[in-house]
């Protein structure tokens, strides 16, 4: 390995200027308005006169340097080398002339590349790693992306919906992706309790750290056996003590699954941000098409779209009508899960005597 | 090459309309046997319902305790090219733009010594380098900072921070974000390379309220521009909108939360003392209403995903912060909320949580804040509160 180069420490990410294409860097901070011209494209207008129109096309977010290197190509040809990313995984393509945008759309959709999710419709779906490269995955997270946008994909390349909706998944509770402010989110959960190897978690594992990741306090030590023990009733599958101590595994293919929750948010428009609730406590993993998941979510999609008022996120359109009137609408049942009895539990009790038959 | 696995299952998700990343594995497999094996373990994953990687593993690069994902399989035997797969976060730039010079670079190297395949990006914002054996880190390491890329942030450190596009292509942002997310990533190089906090910390910089980073759900620190004074209005577009068919009275002055505004068909009045800033009218009619003159930031603290006793999202513990070069009010107040978390954060407890746990009027007093009503939606409901020492007759 003598050719290598000199490594460089603490040098930090690279100045973004460089990566600016020239009309965005000339008119960065002096933008006016933007319009959104079709499902998959919109254009800013600088003060200066000058406008950058954008063209927005789906990704994986899983991408091959091969993939990548293509993307590089349609950049090189019709965008003078530059590109980005968006915040939801969208690939993003701009132009500084609008006789630019026709020959760029007409090359995507040959290469077979999905335009749009600008605006009120659904955008790239957030996700987490899942079976791809998880240790504490519950399910998969790019499989199920893939099914649900098979079969939503018109909601982001054409059809308008009221509002925007942010799909997500993630794969285990820790939800790296974020879910819990999504519209529709769907996140990998455990319904058993973890088993302790207590041969190997005596060399693996300490003990207090395992017995105080535990939040319901089920976990304590087991001095006998060098090891721990758990009061099973008092367990909420959560996998915690799975992150502390690897000799606690926790999947179950029989019993692990997906929950869907729904009505979160995170813009400050109208309402405040809102936490995504509990819709549907389980459903079956079941690759490669997850097809309980799929109907599940579009029940749930097209009683908003039946139902909701134009600018009406998710949340807000629950809030207006009622969680009663979103179980009768979504015709999803209403079970012990939905009733919370941890964290949160005070907050959502029904302290009045209004509500709806 | 190593072995070509059957996978039925993932074939099938190759079928639709909405791009694969089996496809993308495929792609990668052609050159790469790390991308092969990868495909054989998933399609064990899919027919078994369970994911075949063991839990963590210490790897890294010299002088970094962070950056580097260790990640093994659990049929190592079967499929070799993925017995060590870890994953490298490299820093991305403010914004997510990149130069296809850059990205092509990026790739050279990411096919010469790992499998080719990427997470463009992950959750955090980390251009992500997916599966390399222990033996080929420092190599990738070495060619990537010679280039000018950097490890991000992972474990007890400060993470990877992030930003909305910001000023580079909106009209709302009413903060430098790309400019501020680059300043935090130099100014923190250390405390993101050597975890040596609690637990995690995220920063994330939003342009306006609409928060399209997700700031307020997904960052311990986030930075959510904002303004004083009056919303601009340029009431020839606001009638042009009306003239284009949009019903301001219902679309616009009924949808706002404070009930500040008001239209009588040829004017459109608000009453800013009212307004919250929400975003929601100028959003719908960029051309004709823009932010108002004087920018800064809300600083919000805690925000964190459901693990271990329940969701938070932050809450406001700066209304409003001038955010200009060289941030030192930003940066000094980052100071002392770390000390305080320091002193007082059990292992893996994030600042939200300490904050729950010990009283946010004991963070205020000791962090040195002063209590101000944006901080909360509504006072205590209770009787028991907290006197101190001066406050009391003697």
């Amino acid at each position: 390995m003598a050719e290598l180069p000199q490594r460089q420490t603490d040098i930090g990410p690279p100045h973004y200027e460089q990566f600016l294409p020239p009309v965005i860097k000339k008119n960065y901070g002096k933008w006016i308005y933007h319009e959104e011209l079709g499902p998959g494209y919109m254009v800013h207008v600088a003060e200066s006169g000058d406008r950058v129109w954008t063209v927005r096309v789906a990704s994986p977010r899983l991408l091959s340097t091969d993939t990548i290197k293509e993307i590089c190509d349609i950049a090189d040809k019709h965008c003078d080398g530059y590109l980005r990313f968006t915040t939801r995984n969208n690939i993003e393509f701009m132009v500084d002339d609008e006789s630019k945008v026709e020959p760029l759309m007409k090359e995507l959709k040959e290469k077979g590349y999905m335009i749009g999710g600008i605006g009120s419709r659904i955008s790239n779906v957030v996700h987490t790693q899942g079976w791809v490269h998880c240790h504490s995955a519950a399910t998969d997270a790019s499989g199920i992306v893939k099914a649900l946008m098979d079969e939503l994909h018109e909601y982001f390349t054409s059809k308008d919906l009221q509002a925007r909706v942010r799909l997500a998944v993630a794969c285990c509770v820790n939800m790296c992706g974020a879910v819990h402010c999504s519209d529709i989110a769907i996140v990998g959960v455990h319904k058993t309790p973890p088993r302790i190897e207590h041969e190997r978690l005596r060399n693996l594992c300490e003990i207090p750290s395992t017995v105080a990741s535990c939040p319901t306090s089920a976990i304590s030590p087991d001095p006998q056996k060098k090891s721990v023990k758990i009061k099973l009733e008092k367990c909420m599958y959560c996998g915690n003590c799975y992150s502390v101590c690897p000799s606690m595994p926790i999947a179950d293919p029989k019993n692990d699954g997906v929950a869907i929750v729904v009505g979160g948010k995170v813009s400050n428009m109208r309402s405040h941000p809102m936490f995504s609730k509990l819709a549907i406590p389980w459903l079956p993993n079941n690759p490669p098409r997850w097809p309980e998941v799929v109907d599940a979510v579009r029940k749930i999609l097209d009683a908003y779209i039946a139902d909701a008022r134009k600018h009406e996120r998710v949340g807000e359109w629950i809030e207006r009508i009622g969680w009663e009137k979103f179980f009768k609408l979504t015709n999803l049942e209403f079970k012990l899960q939905h009733v919370d009895d941890f964290t949160f539990a005070r907050e959502t009790w029904r302290m009045a005597a209004t509500f709806k038959w | 090459m190593g072995t070509k696995h059957k996978t039925p299952l993932l074939d099938d998700l190759e079928k639709g309309p909405f791009p694969s990343f089996v496809t993308e594995i495929k792609k990668a497999a052609e050159h790469s046997e790390y991308a092969q094996d990868l495909l054989g373990q998933l399609e064990l994953s899919f027919k078994e319902k369970v994911t075949h990687w063991k839990h963590g593993g210490i790897v890294g690069v010299r002088g970094y305790g962070s950056g580097v994902i260790g990640r093994y399989s659990d049929v190592p035997e079967e499929f070799p090219g993925v017995a060590h797969f870890h994953t490298l976060r490299v820093n991305s730039p403010s914004g997510f733009f990149y130069s296809t010079k850059a990205l092509r670079e990026i790739c050279e190297v990411w096919d010469k010594y790992g499998s080719g395949l990427t997470n463009m990006h992950g959750s955090t914002g980390d251009i992500i380098l997916l599966g390399t054996k222990t033996e080929n880190l420092e190599p990738v390491f070495a060619e990537l900072s010679s280039r000018g890329w950097d490890l991000g942030g992972s474990g007890s450190a400060v993470r990877t921070p992030s930003c909305c596009v910001g000023q580079a292509r909106c009209e709302w942002s009413n903060i430098d974000t790309m400019a501020i997310t680059h300043d935090i990533t130099h100014h923190y190089q250390d405390e993101m390379h050597r975890p040596a906090f609690p637990y995690k910390f995220k920063f994330k910089v939003a342009g306006c309220a609409i928060d399209c980073i997700a700031s307020i759900a997904r960052a311990d620190m986030s930075i959510i521009g904002t303004w004083k004074g009056d919303i601009q209005i340029d009431q020839d577009e606001v009638k042009a909108y009306a003239a284009a068919g949009m019903d301001i009275q219902k679309e616009i002055v009924e949808l706002c939360p404070t009930g500040c505004m008001s239209w009588d068909g040829s004017e459109l009045k608000i009453n800013n003392e009212d307004c919250n800033r929400c975003m929601h009218c100028i959003a719908k009619m960029a051309k004709a209403l823009r932010p108002g003159p004087e920018k800064g930031a809300t600083i919000l603290l805690g925000s964190k995903a459901p693990i271990v006793t329940g969701a938070l999202m932050s809450w406001v513990i700066v209304p409003f912060m001038k955010m200009e070069p060289p941030y030192e009010e930003f940066y000094d107040l980052v100071d002392r909320i770390w000390e305080w978390w320091d002193e007082y954060g059990k292992n893996r407890e994030r600042i939200g949580e300490l904050i729950e746990r010990l009283g946010f009027p004991r963070f205020l007093k000791e962090v040195g804040i002063e209590p101000h009503p944006a901080m909360v939606k509504e006072p205590r409901r209770d009787p028991f509160f907290f006197w101190s020492e001066e406050d009391i007759e003697k």
